[in-house]
């Protein structure tokens, strides 16, 4: 009798408190799936008659009917590829000084503190900084290379963290293999190093260009334009950006360009949804090819 | 100079005929590795002199003297953590890649000191090739694998590498298991294979001493009996020292032992001496399984 109730599988006094457990956690994640769910929702119900070919090829424009995102998606593609190509060799060779080359002294060691907290710190200050070095100091202006080093600012500090981790992960005994060969440092890292870190550094990149592209507050701080008219001619031009769009569409008082705001925010989630896909498809296909 | 390297008659005669390449490859050894009066005379590839290797406080390997004759295999016994693959490592400096890694004492190679500061450990390791406990191809295709050596030492001609990668994968009974597959992932093959392709990779840059650090550890009596015949076809053209936990493997195909404990070398001789001596000896007690 005894040993019955003790192997039986649901026992209420040892599956209780297990039981409670789980319809808490249950409840979380139906409470946050709803509220992404209503809030998806009521933008598509906004936003989705609004979507059209014509939406994507037109400019701003004082009629919201009228009214395209093409100056903002196109700001918004230049400003990941700027950013990208200043951040990514940045934070991959800074990632690659830490784990290969930094002494294990308390300068780095601090260094990397500091790094783990810059990860952290909201997104408006990196636009404030952007605002007085960039926009004022080097007297970049309002221009997309300004907005695109606020950015790689930004994202930097992910960059490195991934990359650093990405590195790590490289067995030591491929590395032994290669210096045993009569492989130089710098070598081990080109042919061995990077090609293997590869699929995570890229998935750290994939990762933090698509919070980039969401990111307002910055871009708002250093000043970006709501309305432009015409595409960016240089990396000097002024510019404007999804995000920014918008919220500029938002805080109208119409109602139609609320829809419009709607439906650019559809393109934003599309936007980051495929880059996150893309990232995950990227790191499972390397992952088989490695594991092979 | 070049003749001078030639009389030296073993393999080297054949592969400098093979292309300037390899007498470049050999002139420039001899501008690292000076002394060339002894560079073809000598009996012993290493001689080592009051050698210390400390990790920390810990002494790994205390104040061995010893000379490893050459052209032949000599293997390396002992108990576990007596400081063989310290002792291994120390000959073509892999053991600087370890940090905390102290070392005194003298290794002449080719009766140059190694440890010289003029000494480049780079060209030292790809005259000195080190195979591993695990087999531990990169995750390239096979024959990249076999190029890798070449690749970093520049040589671009692809005619000659193909040539090289061929005649390594000959050397290491591989080719013909593989000569279909070139470029299939190295990681598709078996565990012995691997260990091969490991041989062929490290003999691809023509070394003249192959360090192996327990290299059938792993592998299956067949795979085992594979490599053994194999080094024993290679002794004629490197010189070949390895370490065994396989005290028949030692005796199988060894010409020269030596006996590690706690550090120590205790007895290095003749591999049939030492299988020859009494119980008393610390070595006889160790053959015969007493302790260790
Ligand atoms: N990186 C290291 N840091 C600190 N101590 C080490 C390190 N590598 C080896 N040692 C120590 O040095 C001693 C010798 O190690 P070594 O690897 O040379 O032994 P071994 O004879 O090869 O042993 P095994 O037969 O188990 O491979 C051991 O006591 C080990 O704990
Ligand atoms: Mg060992």
């Amino acid at each position: 009798m005894f040993f019955s109730t003790a192997l039986k599988k649901y026992n209420l006094q040892t599956n209780g408190p297990n039981a409670v457990f789980l319809i808490l956690v249950m409840l979380s994640f139906c409470f946050a799936i709803a509220m992404l769910f209503m809030l998806l929702a009521s933008i598509f119900y906004d936003g989705f008659l609004r979507l059209s070919w014509q939406f994507l090829t037109q400019f701003p424009s004082r009629n919201p009917q009228m009214a395209g995102i093409l100056s903002s998606w196109v700001g918004s593609l230049y400003l990941m590829i700027l950013t990208g190509i200043i951040a990514v060799p940045l934070g991959v060779g800074a990632a690659i000084y830490f784990e290969k080359y930094a002494k294990k002294n308390w300068f780095n060691h601090l260094m990397e503190i500091n790094i783990g907290t810059l990860a952290g710190v909201p997104s408006i200050i990196y636009g404030l900084l952007g605002l007085a070095l960039f926009v004022r100091i080097m007297s970049l202006d309002r221009s997309l290379i300004a907005g695109a080093f606020t950015l790689a600012l930004l994202i930097l500090p992910i960059i490195i963290i991934s990359s650093r981790e990405a590195i790590r992960n490289v067995p030591s005994f491929m590395q032994d293999g290669a210096l045993a060969l009569g492989a130089t440092r710098s070598q081990v890292i080109k042919t061995i190093i990077i090609p293997l870190s590869f699929p995570g550094i890229l998935t750290g990149v994939i990762l933090s260009l698509s919070r980039a592209i969401g990111e307002t507050a910055p871009l708002i701080a250093i000043g970006a334009l709501t309305y432009i008219a015409f595409l960016p001619e240089s990396i000097l031009s002024p510019f404007t950006a999804l995000p920014i769009q918008i919220f500029n569409w938002i805080s109208r008082p119409q109602i139609l360009f609320h829809h419009n705001a709607a439906a650019g925010i559809i393109v934003l989630i599309s936007i980051t949804l495929l880059l996150n896909m893309s990232a995950i498809f990227l790191r499972d296909r390397f992952d088989r090819k490695n594991s092979k | 100079m070049i003749v001078k390297i030639v009389n030296k008659g073993h393999y080297t005669l054949w592969r400098l005929r093979r292309s300037h390449m390899n007498a470049l490859r050999c002139v420039h050894a001899l501008t690292i590795l000076g002394n060339k009066n002894r560079y073809y005379m000598e009996k012993h590839i290493f001689e080592i002199k009051n050698l210390n290797i400390y990790y920390h406080d810990f002494q790994a390997v205390k104040n061995v003297s010893v000379a490893i004759p050459s052209y032949v295999i000599t293997a390396i016994i002992g108990p576990s953590g007596c400081g063989k693959s310290s002792f291994l490592r120390s000959m073509n400096r892999m053991n600087d890649l370890i940090p905390n890694a102290k070392l005194t004492g003298e290794i002449l190679f080719h009766g140059v000191n190694i440890y010289d500061p003029l000494i480049s450990e780079v060209n030292l390791r790809r005259r000195v090739g080190m195979v591993f406990q695990k087999p531990n191809p990169f995750p390239f295709s096979i024959f990249a694998n076999v190029a890798y050596g070449l690749k970093i030492q520049n040589i671009k001609d692809k005619a000659m590498i193909a040539e090289r990668v061929e005649e390594s994968l000959k050397r290491a009974f591989l080719w013909d298991e593989v000569k279909d597959r070139l470029k299939k992932p190295a990681l598709e093959l078996s565990g012995g294979q691997q260990q091969r392709l490991c041989i062929a990779r490290a003999l691809a840059v023509y070394p003249d001493t192959l360090l192996l650090d327990e290299p059938c550890s792993s592998l299956d009596p067949l795979a085992t009996a594979k490599i053994e015949e194999l080094l024993q076809k290679l002794k004629k053209e490197v010189n070949i020292i390895i370490v065994t936990h396989n005290l028949q493997q030692a005796k199988r195909i060894s010409e020269y032992v030596g006996f590690f404990n706690s550090g120590e070398l205790v007895d290095f001789g003749p591999t049939k001496e030492i299988f020859e001596r009494s119980a008393q000896s610390m070595v006889g007690r160790y053959i015969q399984g007493i302790f260790g």
